[in-house]
């Protein structure tokens, strides 16, 4: 459990940090709260040269309301997501997918940036990121863009991020109705299967984690809505479906309809 | 009963546990210390072409690289018991060499060992080590082990099999019992393969002192005396008395630090090549890759049945996996520990368990908490169930016709079981009354059946277990004949200083039991001195004479004896002294209260003034020696048999198939109680490692023989938040033959539990045709049983 040897940086700003990351290309990772990349470097599965720690850089921890939005910087623990008030208010099913994630030490040091930007096909913020169409904003050498949540997860632990890119905050439309179901894997306690429903009226929008490479929008579950939870049957139409010793394809597909009736019908 | 023992006083050792400050092996920085790290083969199977260590040897701060062609490959360390084969023939025992030579046989079997000045140059130097391997097929499941055209793990036998054992009663009468019973109930499944998962890994350091030519070992052992004397004279050929074996604070066991294994040897000789301390700490995914892993037996069995549901017969063909070598104990669990409980606690008539252990390219497979015992008690308690299930029987009921009646072992005889053994003590039906009775067993019925028809997706269901199990190891000569290559008796040494304080060292090992707080109890009250006038010693072969360490719920039972034997002396001799002091005869005194009175007066002197003058004896008894210190050797008449019933309520999801548990009942007997706070504790523990078992935890090796449970992103332990608040309760049947009373509480928990829980799934599902479910329970598992 010993890494190999790296620098490290302690980044002050969003700007020094994507210097530094333009500087360094691969070699470089960015380190946030460090609870997805420090265990794989302890067991030598990724062996950065140089870490940049931007845990420090202040601008990326606020949480604020814009108008019909809440925008939260990428630095924002679990933790602090979970607690904090103006999320409880709009975007209850986000402080709720926050409270599942790990334990108590993981919620306190892990952040919603780092957790985007490692794309871990079984990680629980993707499917409300997905669900309440989220975008993420990303900042890199040639300037800011947005990125819409359905265009940025691209594969497990593939994102439309560049090279030189960072997260910076993730702009959440309010969310009047909304929640998120889990099927909690016994040792990880990621989600076998995590299912983030956010209805608006007649229409309802569904991200789905941990059932596929990449957390996905169920389409074929919000056409086929029509205000019953029959619709929780599409759950896995047209989507391949992860298989391990917890819940091989077809058990999964199964938990996938059964959490996304339940999200449904909460 | 004195003034400590019954009582539930905190554990004196949890001060400084509970402050960070408990002395681990990994804790010590030894002036010049150097460190090891393996390099550990990625394959199961596979031949070592070549090893290059060049690279490795300039890299920064290595001080040296070891393969086997240096020296070190002529070593390996021995296995402890012998089981030879049914026909006679003798237990194949292969060579397990401190570095693998020519061939890998398991996953993580070390390779190489670079030494560095430090862990971080150590581990980037073992990257440096260049190894070529030819990997080949191998196999992980020990009854496809046993198959025709199975990969061989050692190419100079003709088949995988290490032993092939028996026990009980002719197998043809078994079969003509069975073959005429009104009911057979048939049962096929693996107790799969768990991974012990001790909180502090294994930890080594060697220290050879070149001067005096003496090594000190420090080392994370359950076992440190046997340690010593296999390592000497089994494996490196140094003088024992040489050697210094010390484990002082461990963390915990469960039976995976009772054993000699090879890092612990290698280390040992490392630093005698290198002249300085050499430490190696394994990191978790070693530990998940080279700890000596538990259960992993596959049985079929029959149990037949009269038409009222009594037990006629039990037949159980078993393979055993043994892993690529033969660990410490290895032969002993599936035979010895295991098939000698095949009586259970019922009157079976007739039993017969037949065993192959094959080898597997696997690491070893040894003695795990309860070790051979839960994977009886696992089949007795799911077949009798089943059984009953099958034949629209309660579960309570078919076990109150079956039980062995009460016997106390001294007014009534011990149990002779079908299976060699002969039972000390019980009342079997006294816990199952008391168990349904804290349950609410008939209003829980009532409950089920509500709540299966109020349509809200939720089964519930109920588990019993009622198990026994044998402890207090071991009878020397009983088990010498069986195969033990060591004695099992235990050492007490008792030493009185002047001022009337006392040092009490023990052969048996603390690593999570709380010795230093029980054994003081006791020993106070049998001195009747304050508790805090006694210490406790233990885990240093230089400090306590010698020792068979803790495993098998031995130390109290054994330990515990040892100690009273020599308190026993202490008494006897300080009497005599007394006697002279008070100017009466021996036979006109009694001991109570720490001192010695002359019946009828009120002429005494105290334990402490007798310890004085025992070491001042200027005014003493003629011809008898000075001093007050004795040492006892207390080698059991029999085992302990411990019992109890355990029982499981559980809520099934029907739509997910996760499995609640939401009470725990155990009502155990344990025999005399020294301190209930830590029986509970004991209890509490074996029930979650036993509910682990039962719901989540397994070891898998794919068909490569890759382990892909490795981490615990994969393997299951239980938590808090698995586990129900457990209730507890107990009877009371002392052992007949150790001066406590004791039986044992170290392993009962993770015996008991397991058929509880895994009976009160089934029992939820047994409306839908249910009637067995593989463990661990996952939600994957149960949900597909109920589509079936």
């Amino acid at each position: 459990m010993i890494p190999s040897k790296f620098d490290y940086i302690k980044a002050s700003s969003v700007d020094q940090a994507i210097e530094l990351l333009d500087q360094h290309g691969w070699e470089a990772k960015i380190l946030a709260g460090g609870h997805s990349l420090i265990p794989a470097m302890k067991l030598r599965l990724n062996n950065p040269s140089i870490l940049i720690d931007i845990s420090g850089i202040g601008e990326l921890n606020s949480i604020t309301e814009q108008g019909d939005e809440i925008h939260i910087g990428a630095n924002c623990t679990h933790k602090a997501i979970a607690n904090s008030d103006l999320v409880q208010k709009h975007l209850g099913l986000l402080a709720d997918a926050a409270n599942t994630i790990g334990d108590i030490q993981i919620r306190n040091r892990g952040t919603l940036g780092g957790s985007l930007a490692h794309a871990d096909p079984s990680a629980d913020y993707p499917a409300v990121v997905l669900a309440c169409d989220a975008t993420i904003e990303v900042q890199g050498k040639n300037g800011v863009r947005s990125v819409a949540a359905t265009d940025f997860f691209q594969g497990t632990f593939t994102t439309a991020l560049e090279g030189d890119e960072i997260i910076t905050s993730i702009r959440f439309p309010k969310v009047s109705q909304g929640n998120y179901q889990k099927f909690y894997q016994s040792a990880s306690r990621f989600a076998v299967v995590g299912v983030a429903v956010v209805k608006d009226g007649n229409d309802v929008r569904v991200g789905v984690t941990g059932v596929s490479d990449a957390p996905y929008r169920a389409t074929a579950v919000e056409e086929a809505y029509t205000g019953n939870a029959d619709a929780a049957e599409h759950a896995v139409d047209g989507v391949e479906v992860m298989s391990d010793h917890f819940a091989d394809s077809d058990y999964r597909a199964h938990l996938a309809r059964v959490f996304v009736r339940r999200a449904l019908e909460a | 009963m004195g003034a400590f023992v019954g009582k539930p006083i905190k554990r004196r050792e949890d001060a400084r546990f509970l402050k960070g400050a408990g002395k681990y092996t990994d804790d010590l920085k030894l002036h010049g210390m150097t460190q090891l790290a393996f390099v550990r083969s990625p394959f199961a199977h596979a031949k070592i072409l070549s090893v290059d260590t060049s690279k490795a040897l300039q890299a920064k701060g290595v001080v040296a690289v070891y393969t086997a062609a240096d020296g070190c490959g002529e070593f390996g360390v021995p296995c402890g018991w012998q089981v030879d084969f049914k026909n006679g023939e003798t237990m194949r025992e292969p060579v397990h060499p401190l570095l693998a030579k020519d061939k890998i046989r398991h996953v993580g079997e070390a390779v190489a060992a670079v030494v560095a000045e430090t862990l971080e140059e150590a581990r980037d130097a073992a990257e440096l080590v260049e190894v070529d391997y030819d990997p080949l097929p191998a196999v992980t499941d020990p009854e496809k082990a046993m198959s025709k055209d199975a990969p061989l793990v050692h190419d100079q036998w003709e088949d995988n099999a290490a032993f092939d054992w028996c026990i009980g009663n002719d197998r043809a009468e078994v079969e003509a019992a069975l073959a005429g019973a009104h009911h057979v109930t048939e049962m096929e499944f693996r107790n799969q393969r768990l991974a012990p998962n001790a909180i502090e890994p294994r930890s080594y350091i060697s220290d050879y002192d070149v001067n005096a030519d003496k090594w000190t070992l420090y080392t994370s052992t359950q076992n440190p005396h046997l340690i010593r004397l296999l390592l000497c004279a089994f494996v490196l050929g140094i003088p024992e008395h040489k050697v210094r074996v010390v484990s002082h604070d461990v963390g915990g066991g469960f039976g995976s630090k009772i054993y000699h294994y090879t890092e612990e040897a290698l280390v040992t000789w490392i630093s005698r090549e290198i002249g300085r301390p050499v430490k190696w700490t394994a990191d978790r995914s070693e530990a998940f890759l080279t700890d000596a892993h538990g259960r992993d037996h596959m049985v079929r069995a029959k149990m037949g049945f009269d038409k009222e549901g009594k037990i006629l017969g039990i037949l159980s063909d078993e393979y055993c996996a043994m892993g690529a070598y033969l660990s410490t104990f290895a032969p002993a669990v599936p035979t010895y520990l295991h098939g000698t409980l095949f009586q259970g606690v019922y009157t079976t008539p007739l039993i017969h368990l037949n065993v192959t252990a094959p080898f597997t390219h696997t690491v070893p497979v040894d003695a795990y908490r309860g070790a051979g015992r839960p994977e009886a008690t696992y089949l007795l308690e799911r077949i009798i169930s089943k059984g009953a299930q099958e034949m629209g029987i309660d579960a309570a009921e078919i076990r109150f016709k079956n039980f062995i009646p009460p016997f106390d072992g001294v007014n009534q005889e011990g149990y002779q079981t079908q299976v060699a053994l002969q039972y000390d003590s019980g009342n079997y039906e006294a816990t199952l009354k008391r168990g349904l009775e804290m349950l609410g067993y008939e209003d829980f019925r009532k409950e089920q059946e509500k709540a299966r028809n109020n349509g809200n997706g939720k089964l519930l269901g109920v588990g019993i277990s009622t198990y026994i199990e044998g402890c207090g190891i071991a009878p020397s000569a009983v088990v010498g004949a069986l195969g033990a290559r060591a004695g099992l008796y235990e050492v007490g040494q008792v030493r009185v200083q002047p001022t009337g304080k006392v040092s009490v060292y023990t052969g048996a090992h603390s690593h999570g039991q709380g010795h230093e707080t029980v054994f003081a109890q006791f020993v106070a009250d049998a001195l009747g001195i304050p508790m805090d006038d006694v210490e406790i010693e233990h885990g240093d072969t230089e400090q306590v004479a010698f020792g068979m360490g803790t495993y098998g719920s031995r130390s109290l039972a054994v330990g515990g004896s040892a100690i009273i034997k020599s308190i026993e002396k202490i008494l006897e001799k300080g009497a005599k002294i007394a006697a002279h002091k008070l100017e009466a005869s021996e036979a006109d005194l009694e001991y109570a209260d720490g001192k010695w009175t002359v019946k009828g007066t009120d002429k005494s002197i105290s334990f402490g003034d007798v310890s004085l003058t025992a070491y001042v004896p200027h005014d003493y008894p003629e011809g008898l020696e000075p001093g007050l210190d004795f040492s006892s050797f207390y080698d059991p008449t029999n085992f302990t048999y411990p019992f109890g019933t355990h029982i499981a309520v559980v809520e099934v999801d029907k739509e997910t198939g996760k499995v609640d548990l939401k009470r725990f009942v155990a009502c155990d007997d344990v025999g005399n109680v020294m301190n209930p706070m830590i029986v509970d504790g004991q209890i509490h523990g074996g029930i979650a490692q036993g509910v682990g078992q039962a719901l989540l935890e397994e070891v898998i090796y794919d068909d490569q023989g890759q382990m892909i449970s490795g981490s615990y992103m994969d393997y299951a332990l239980p938590r808090a938040d698995d586990l129900p608040m457990i209730e507890t309760d107990r009877t009371v049947t002392p052992c007949p033959h150790n001066p406590l009373g004791v039986k044992g509480a170290g392993e009962a928990g993770a015996i008991g539990s397991t058929p509880a829980v895994v009976n009160a799934v089934v029992d939820a599902l047994s409306h839908l045709g249910v009637t067995d479910i593989q463990m661990p329970l996952t939600p994957q598992r149960v949900w597909k049983a109920m589509q079936n």
